[in-house]
């Protein structure tokens, strides 16, 4: 099958090259633990690393309380009839990241809000709001009335049906929401440097300056510590499957 | 009273998300050099487009963007929908293995594509450029092309196949004539879904594209960024597209709805 080959190709083996890469000394060639020993003891890359997780978990968190009561109030049909809203939540999702970063930022500008980690906050849960609304909505959406009416019959007070019907039956969608705004948030790079002027750096910007300055082997070394903490996240929520269906069914 | 204050809440957090695209539209009616500085109204930007004013290397990267995204999506439509057959037909651990590997580059960030993308070319030293970037595009956009194609076959009636090659159908015929009429809206939305999935791309393409000054909408606009100051014409092309995004939406949306109807009535 040809599109084994191409996968094997495209996919395995640049994979395996970071292994080997992560795994190898940068002058010799040989197998070695140091590029690891060396991401420990220097405290800066360590920081950030950390920090880049407590910016991804913020803005998690952000978006999840925001978005939440959006998506709800959209599946709602007592509260919301018209299909507009959420095209118009979806719709900054096919803009280019790029331009929407860029946009916030002129806005900051524009309104003399200065560039630092407040901006950088916003700017990312701009970015990523759409991306927790979807899956939720979706989820709410796709959820059986019936069960809330059964729950409000057996006597149940409106708060109680929410949190003990709505929110559990609702968890697969916010577990992808959660899922599609955290791996991206931690990954990202550029999108910090454009928002704070350089003055927060995230991870990826991390990986790519060692990419880019020709620190392949510790770079590698980055991203296989990235790759470790994106399986744990997906192994947590062990819904990658559904999320994926959401991604394919977007359009 | 609850439904004015959920409404309010939807429209507060919309206009929100859409202030910074509005002053990017506002501001392209202005010539001024900095964004945020109003010189008077004026169609300046637009006529610098439409002249080609805008420099050549702007224009190359907007034709890159275009192409290879249109080629992309073609390649991996294909290739996409042909693998979709085959894996449909699979069974076992093969297909398990195959669906495993189709899964990853949709789970990678794309930073990580990107880097273990950039580690494979240089490793057995291909020269980076319109190529390397064109199959890194392909390598991510055909999974999502598989994951469109995939739901719709196993709707479609296995006899039918069968019934083509009992009438007499050769397998090719029965292929042309009944799986792909059968298949073709999930590949129409495939080939969308990869060629905005290739336009959008930053991250794998700035890992790709070597450095010999290959250059995607994406890249070019964050190399104009970190030299200081945004071209002002970015901001007109910023509104088209966005008005285009915004055109190519509400078609869909009324052509789903209109759809929907039908449905209904027939039933």
């Amino acid at each position: 099958m040809p599109y084994f080959i191409f996968l094997v190709v495209f996919v395995a083996l640049p994979l395996l090259m970071v292994l080997i890469y992560a795994f190898q000394d940068q002058s010799s060639g040989k197998f070695t633990f140091d590029n690891f020993a060396k991401f420990f003891q220097r405290g800066e890359d360590l920081r950030t690393f950390l920090y880049s997780i407590e910016v991804a978990l913020i803005n998690t968190i952000i978006c999840l309380l925001l978005g939440y009561p959006a998506a709800w109030i959209m599946a709602n049909s007592k509260l919301n009839k018209s299909s507009i809203t959420i095209m118009l939540f979806i719709l900054p999702m096919w803009i280019n990241m790029l331009i929407r970063t860029l946009a916030t930022v002129a806005l900051f500008d524009f309104a003399k809000v200065p560039l630092a980690q407040g901006a950088l906050i916003f700017g990312m849960v701009y970015n990523f709001l759409p991306f927790m609304i979807y899956p939720i909505y979706n989820q709410l959406n796709k959820m059986d009335k019936a069960y809330a009416e059964a729950a409000t019959d057996l006597g149940a007070s409106p708060t109680q049906v929410f949190t003990k019907v709505t929110i559990p039956l609702s968890m697969p969608g916010v577990w992808s929401g959660v899922l599609m705004v955290f791996m991206p948030t931690i990954s990202t790079f550029a999108i910090a440097e454009l928002l704070t002027l350089n003055k927060v750096k995230l991870f990826g910007t991390t990986i790519q300056e060692n990419i880019n300055n020709g620190m392949w082997n510790y770079g590698s070394a980055l991203a296989l510590i990235m790759l470790v903490i994106i399986g744990i996240s997906v192994l947590l929520s062990n819904d990658d499957s559904k999320r994926d269906d959401e991604k394919g069914g977007m359009i | 009273m609850k439904k004015f204050f959920a409404q309010a809440y939807l429209w507060i957090l919309l206009i929100l998300l859409y202030a910074p695209i509005l002053i990017i539209v506002i501001f392209s009616f202005t010539e001024s050099k900095v964004l945020g500085n109003w010189t008077g109204f004026s169609f300046g930007l637009y006529q610098n487009i439409l002249s080609g004013k805008v420099g050549m290397s702007f224009l190359k990267a907007l034709e890159n963007t275009v192409s290879i995204g249109i080629l992309a999506a073609i390649i991996s439509t294909f290739m996409g929908s042909i693998s979709a057959i085959g894996i449909y037909n699979m069974r076992g651990k093969k297909r398990k293995a195959i669906m495993f590997l189709n899964d990853i580059p949709m789970l990678n960030p794309d930073i990580i594509t990107g880097v273990s993308l950039f580690l494979l070319f240089v490793a057995f030293s291909i020269p980076q450029g319109y190529l390397t970037v064109l199959l890194a595009h392909v390598s991510f956009c055909t999974p999502y092309v598989i994951l469109c194609v995939l739901p719709k076959l196993r709707q479609m009636d296995p006899n039918l196949y069968e019934a083509a090659l009992d009438l007499g159908a050769t397998p090719r015929q029965a292929l042309n004539k009944v799986i792909f009429p059968q298949i073709k809206p999930a590949m129409i939305s495939g080939f969308i879904l990869a060629f905005t999935l290739s336009i959008d791309d930053f991250a794998v393409t700035l890992f790709t594209k070597g450095n010999k000054g290959f250059e995607n909408l994406s890249t070019y606009i964050y190399a104009d960024a970190h030299k200081g100051g945004l071209t002002p014409e970015l901001r007109p092309i910023m509104s088209i597209i966005f008005v285009f995004v915004l055109l190519l939406l509400i078609i869909i949306n009324i052509r789903s709805s209109r759809n929907n109807k039908k449905q209904e009535i027939r039933i």
